[in-house]
């Protein structure tokens, strides 16, 4: 009966681990919709989570929609189907790979940033600091990250869906030989506002779990530097892998299963 | 000098906490008069700093109560606590100065959390407490990592008195300090608790500035206050855990955990 035993310690250190994560959302959340707000630090950590964030975002995605573009061409050719390129990218941006890329891009970016530095101000106890200044650490430091993730990764994902797109318009017509008139009608043609607007959602969400996980471990790191790198590399590997857990959960969601 | 219980600032009762099986404090009781200066001594990971952290509701004590203006603080919760620590001001042992401000703005921080403090009272507050602990203007501008480690205890000091406290503790102020400088925050603190009235709780291991500073000693010893008094009882103490301390000798009751 032995080897039960590892098993069901590692299972009850995993409820024990996902129910302080959950409590830390809550309270976080909750701090959200209390004064009183810091103004100024959610535009500072919108500028640094949003638009610092351009560049990367954008790179991804034009990347993503001429490759896009290249290997629909490969298979539909066979099939005399090229007309379908156009769709198959504004869809497969819009729908997945805008949300997912962007996502998995600002976790490696900003969600490793927000671990060190809330983990940093953790083991020199200026989070201690502020709650003797009369500054509640949630208020002053989750709240602000949390708005700014929830409301800047929908317009970096905006933004990915147009460069992707344009991406893949790019490639088409000027390696494929496509009309350019054409390419853009056939694009517009079968968008729905839904795959767009799913996309946006889908963003928030991460949004919010980028800098949560961000957050959560850098609020709880210990130890000196080990402590802050630790709390840095869960946090990017937890929210990655939340990321595209709850993409899939979320897909299901809109477009059934 | 020890206040009558009734009219106790703060009033710890059979504090214990333990880390993991680690016991670290096992049934404090001090209690600190208004307006007195009480210096905490004992070695180093005796539980000094832990012991101040959980009167300021960072750690929670496992067992025992905190009394602060003779209201059980560990009973309360959320904003109710909170109004009760912001009545304390603070110097971390490491100054966990912020670092993404700069030095005036570490100093001025608390001010501009209270309404009606304009940015240019809290900056010549924070100017004037700068100045009070020996830092010109020169500095204020400065972002605390182009500090040596002493200016960012002199800043810490700042910031923990710039609210003009009802309590202050200073956890080990004159580390790191050149004698001089070390004697200007001494006096310094003898003038908060003189003429503001605070109600000082200081840690040091350095005793010139604990016959400094303290109206009464306590000292600290595997969890427990083995001896409480006033400051110049402390040569006559005859207390063995007191004398070794105050002498500075390797031989005595307390065993230091050097393993050879
Ligand atoms: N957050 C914590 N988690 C685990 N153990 C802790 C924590 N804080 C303090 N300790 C332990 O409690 C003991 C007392 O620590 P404390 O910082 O109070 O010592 P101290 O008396 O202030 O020592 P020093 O004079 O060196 O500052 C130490 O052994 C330390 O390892
Ligand atoms: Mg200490």
């Amino acid at each position: 009966m032995n080897f039960l035993a590892p098993i069901g310690r590692v299972f009850i250190a995993f409820l024990v681990a996902t129910g302080r994560l959950v409590a830390f959302a809550a309270v976080s959340v909750s701090h959200c919709v209390r004064p009183p707000f810091y103004g100024r630090s959610i535009g500072r950590q919108m500028i640094q989570i949003g638009y610092f964030s351009l560049p990367v975002v954008g790179l991804t995605a034009i990347f993503t929609g001429m490759v896009l573009a290249l290997q629909s061409y490969t298979g539909f050719a066979r099939l005399n189907a090229e007309s379908a390129i156009a769709t198959v990218v504004v869809l497969s941006m819009t729908r997945e790979l805008g949300p997912v890329l962007a996502g998995l891009m600002v976790a490696g970016r900003v969600g490793a940033a927000i671990a060190a530095e809330v983990g940093t101000m953790r083991v020199t106890e200026q989070i201690d600091a502020l709650a003797t200044l009369s500054t509640n650490p949630y208020k002053y430091l989750i709240v602000p990250r949390l708005i700014a993730g929830v409301a800047t990764l929908p317009i970096l994902v905006l933004v990915a869906d147009i460069i992707g797109v344009f991406g893949g318009y790019a490639v088409s017509v000027h390696s494929l030989d496509f009309n350019a008139a054409n390419y853009l009608k056939l694009t517009w043609e079968f968008l729905q506002p839904l795959d767009v607007i799913t996309g946006l959602v889908k963003a928030a969400v991460f949004g919010f779990l980028i800098t949560l996980m961000g957050c959560y471990h850098g609020f709880h790191s210990r130890g000196g530097a080990q402590g802050v790198g630790a709390a840095a590399t869960n946090a990017v590997v937890s929210s990655s892998v939340l990321i595209l857990a709850s993409n899939y959960m979320l897909t299901t969601a809109f477009f059934g299963a | 000098m020890t206040a009558p219980t009734g009219e106790a600032k703060i009033e710890l009762r059979g504090l214990k906490k333990s880390f993991g099986a680690k016991t670290v404090l096992d049934g404090i009781d001090l209690s600190v008069g208004a307006g007195e200066s009480v210096v905490i001594i004992g070695g180093s990971g005796t539980g000094k700093s832990v012991t101040l952290k959980c009167i300021l509701g960072l750690l929670w004590p496992d067992a025992g109560s905190v009394l602060i203006d003779g209201i059980d603080v560990t009973a309360l919760s959320g904003r109710a606590r909170e109004a009760h620590t912001a009545k304390i001001g603070m110097l971390f042992q490491g100054s966990a100065l912020f670092d993404s401000l700069t030095v005036w703005e570490n100093v001025a921080f608390a001010l501009k959390t209270r309404s009606g403090v304009s940015n240019r009272e809290a900056r010549n507050i924070a100017l004037g407490k700068l100045a009070q602990v020996g830092l010109g203007s020169d500095v204020a501008a400065l972002s605390p990592a182009e500090l040596s480690g002493g200016m960012q205890k002199r800043v810490a000091l700042a910031r923990a008195i710039a609210t003009d406290p009802e309590i202050v503790f200073f956890d080990e102020p004159t580390t790191g300090l050149d004698p001089i400088m070390g004697d200007i925050i001494n006096r310094l603190i003898v003038d908060c608790v003189r003429q503001l009235g605070a109600t000082a709780v200081s840690i040091t291991h350095d005793m010139a500035s604990a016959r400094r500073i303290a109206d009464r000693i306590a000292m600290l010893h595997e969890g427990r206050i083995v001896w409480d008094g006033p400051a110049g009882d402390i040569d006559s103490s005859g207390n063995d855990f007191v004398d070794q301390f105050v002498h500075g000798r390797a031989e005595g009751p307390i065993e230091m955990a050097v393993r050879g």
